[in-house]
């Protein structure tokens, strides 16, 4: 078993996943630090030469570029047969994986093809004796628990989205680029990607520097429209609480939380949402939490640094007010 | 149709969570229920059952207390419900799980489709589903947001299924396995028949034996991560400042500069 470090570099449509590269920065330390290198795996149906460059401006020594039909659109058997193949012939100490969607189906497959162990959403990684130990939220955040996989190789563990420093591009970096062949042929493989439908309303949560939600406050689909409001402003995502999406106020695919999503912005502005713990599941790592709400005893006054004291309808279109001038 | 619903039993969501100095997990006075995840996956079978017929069986790897998330599924509508365990599957991690599970579902022999929660509120790993697919070697299909089609004579199946972006639309052969998201549908309550069936109800426990799964690849040996050590996370140091201003446009202000002081925007 070597030192090396290996990454799945994600991308849909030629656009790289920010995790991905969250990623290969966290590999670059270990790898370091077990004086091995940075292999990137990036796998799509064509075009993934700029994307190969990226990865090794951000970190990677080789990056191996599979460009073929049957990987253009994301499906776990084929992606997991080549990660799994290019693994079994280098035989790195580990490979992480962004804890996205994708990764979290690509993760455990890949485990049980390579009979290894799988740490799912780690939030923090380091080297006891040359053996990963990572930590992961339990319990919806309530609790923390210390992993390891202490025989079993290489080690895969999926990285929670916005949990490690994205490095610094270096474009005088320079790396090798190895061209790698599919394992699968398409009769190979019984899953038909027969279509798409892009989620309307723009930045998607998971990406999100900032996000603006809404919850009971905004007491209707209208209600949403002035937040909506401070979010295009912002270049923000558009978040909401369990309560707007039970009473089919806005569309699923927006709600945060334990029974949402779970996101790390260096922005959260919760408007009209008093933070039930189950909210704060999802949300509670965010770098600078802004609290707006008319009740002074809402729980999310706990968890923000700042917050505004008001009915929302008055204070969110002030705030989208006053950046309009700050910002220009 | 013969639909399988695997689930597991959970703290509350509500439950306040501790860990004391031995470094055990306690939920305290909150109740195990039916992982809540888990009842997306029995409400589309039950509904899929109803529409093309045949039957559904809740499974669960778990001890005694397990029993509260087979109850649930059956007092929910679920016709069938095995609970595998021995004292041997105690500290399986996903791959081994995935494994017991696995080995349940070829013993059973005649299922067409697997479904899953989208994940286990207490561990978090969402992983058993993908592999207990892997295991299987049939798709897998995860975080399915809407069953588009199900043919049980042409033995396919057409899902949406939730990605960062978007939806993906993908048709695959049966048997499948389906992780179901929250949105597929709207879960029903358990009825007063439905409990008293669940009451009345023998549930059957197989052995590892029974279903044919081999002692060293359960429990510790059959498992690839350990967990040594659970803690709380620590406190959030501090209090919200609250932004108190003569008028709302000028606390918006004073918010817009601390936030540009932040170099958050």
């Amino acid at each position: 078993m070597g030192n090396d470090i290996f990454v799945w570099v994600e991308q849909f449509d030629g656009q790289p996943a920010g995790v991905s590269f969250e990623a290969i920065g966290a590999a670059r330390c270990l790898a370091d630090e077990l004086g091995g290198g940075v292999t990137a795996c990036l796998f799509g149906g064509e075009g993934l030469d700029t994307m190969a460059q990226e990865a090794i401006a951000h970190g990677a020594d080789k990056v191996l570029v599979a460009e073929d039909s049957t990987l253009a659109d994301f499906r776990v058997e084929p992606y997991a047969a080549l990660l799994a193949k290019v693994v079994r012939d280098a035989e790195p100490a580990a490979v992480l994986i962004g804890a996205t969607f994708r990764g979290r189906e690509l993760g455990p497959t890949l485990a049980v093809e390579l009979d290894t162990g799988c740490i799912a959403d780690c939030t923090a990684l380091l080297l006891e004796d040359g053996q990963l130990m990572a930590t992961r939220p339990i319990y919806a955040g309530k609790l923390l628990s210390k992993c390891f996989i202490p025989e079993r190789r290489p080690q895969i563990v999926t990285i929670r989205v916005r949990a490690f420093p994205k490095p610094e591009p270096d474009s005088a970096r320079s790396g090798e680029v190895v061209r790698v062949d599919p394992v699968l042929a398409e009769d190979d493989i019984p899953v038909k990607v027969t279509g798409f439908q892009e989620t309307e309303g723009g930045v998607s949560l998971a990406d999100a520097n900032i996000i603006v939600s809404g919850g009971r406050g905004v007491a209707g689909p209208e209600g949403f429209e002035p937040v909506q409001e401070l979010a295009q402003v912002l270049g923000a995502a558009m978040g909401a609480s369990r309560a707007a999406v039970d009473a089919g106020w806005v569309a699923y695919e927006h709600q945060v939380g334990q029974t949402g999503k779970t996101v790390s912005p260096d922005l959260y502005v919760a408007a009209g949402i008093s933070g039930a713990i189950q909210h704060q599941a999802g949300m509670r790592t965010s770098k600078v939490i802004v609290a707006i709400n008319k009740d002074p005893e809402a729980p999310i006054f706990k968890l923000a640094h700042y917050g505004i004291v008001g009915d929302l309808f008055k204070v969110v279109p002030a705030l989208t007010a006053a950046l309009k001038e700050k910002l220009g | 149709m013969h639909i399988v619903v695997c689930t597991k039993h959970t703290p509350d969501s509500e439950a306040k969570m501790s860990v004391d100095e031995a470094g055990n997990v306690s939920w305290g006075e909150s109740p195990l229920i039916i992982n809540p995840w888990d009842e997306y996956a029995v409400e589309e079978a039950l509904m899929l059952r109803d529409e093309h017929g045949g039957k559904v069986t809740v499974l669960t790897v778990g001890p005694e207390e397990a029993l509260e998330a087979l109850k649930h599924a059956i007092a929910m509508g679920c016709d069938e419900a095995i609970r595998v365990w021995d004292d041997g599957c105690a500290g399986s991690d996903t791959l081994a799980t995935s494994y017991v599970l696995a080995k349940t579902v070829e013993k059973m022999g005649d299922v067409d489709l697997i479904l899953f929660g989208k994940s286990a509120i207490d561990a978090e790993t969402w992983q058993v589903g993908a592999a207990v697919a892997k295991r299987l070697g049939v798709p897998s299909l995860m975080y399915v947001i809407k069953i588009v089609e199900l043919d049980p004579e042409g033995r396919t199946i057409g899902v949406e299924r939730l990605l960062e972006e978007g939806r993906q639309v993908v048709s695959a052969p049966l048997p499948a396995v389906v992780g179901t998201t929250k949105g597929i549908n709207e879960p029903r309550y358990t009825s007063f028949i439905g409990i008293r069936k669940a009451a009345k109800m023998e549930y059957p426990l197989w052995s590892l034996d029974d279903v044919g799964a081999e002692a060293g690849k359960v429990g510790p040996a059959g498992s690839g991560v350990r967990w040594p050590e659970v803690s709380a996370p620590p406190a959030r140091e501090g209090e919200a400042e609250i932004i108190e201003a003569e008028s709302v446009e000028e606390a918006a202000s004073i918010l817009v500069d601390k936030l540009m002081a932040e170099k958050v925007i």
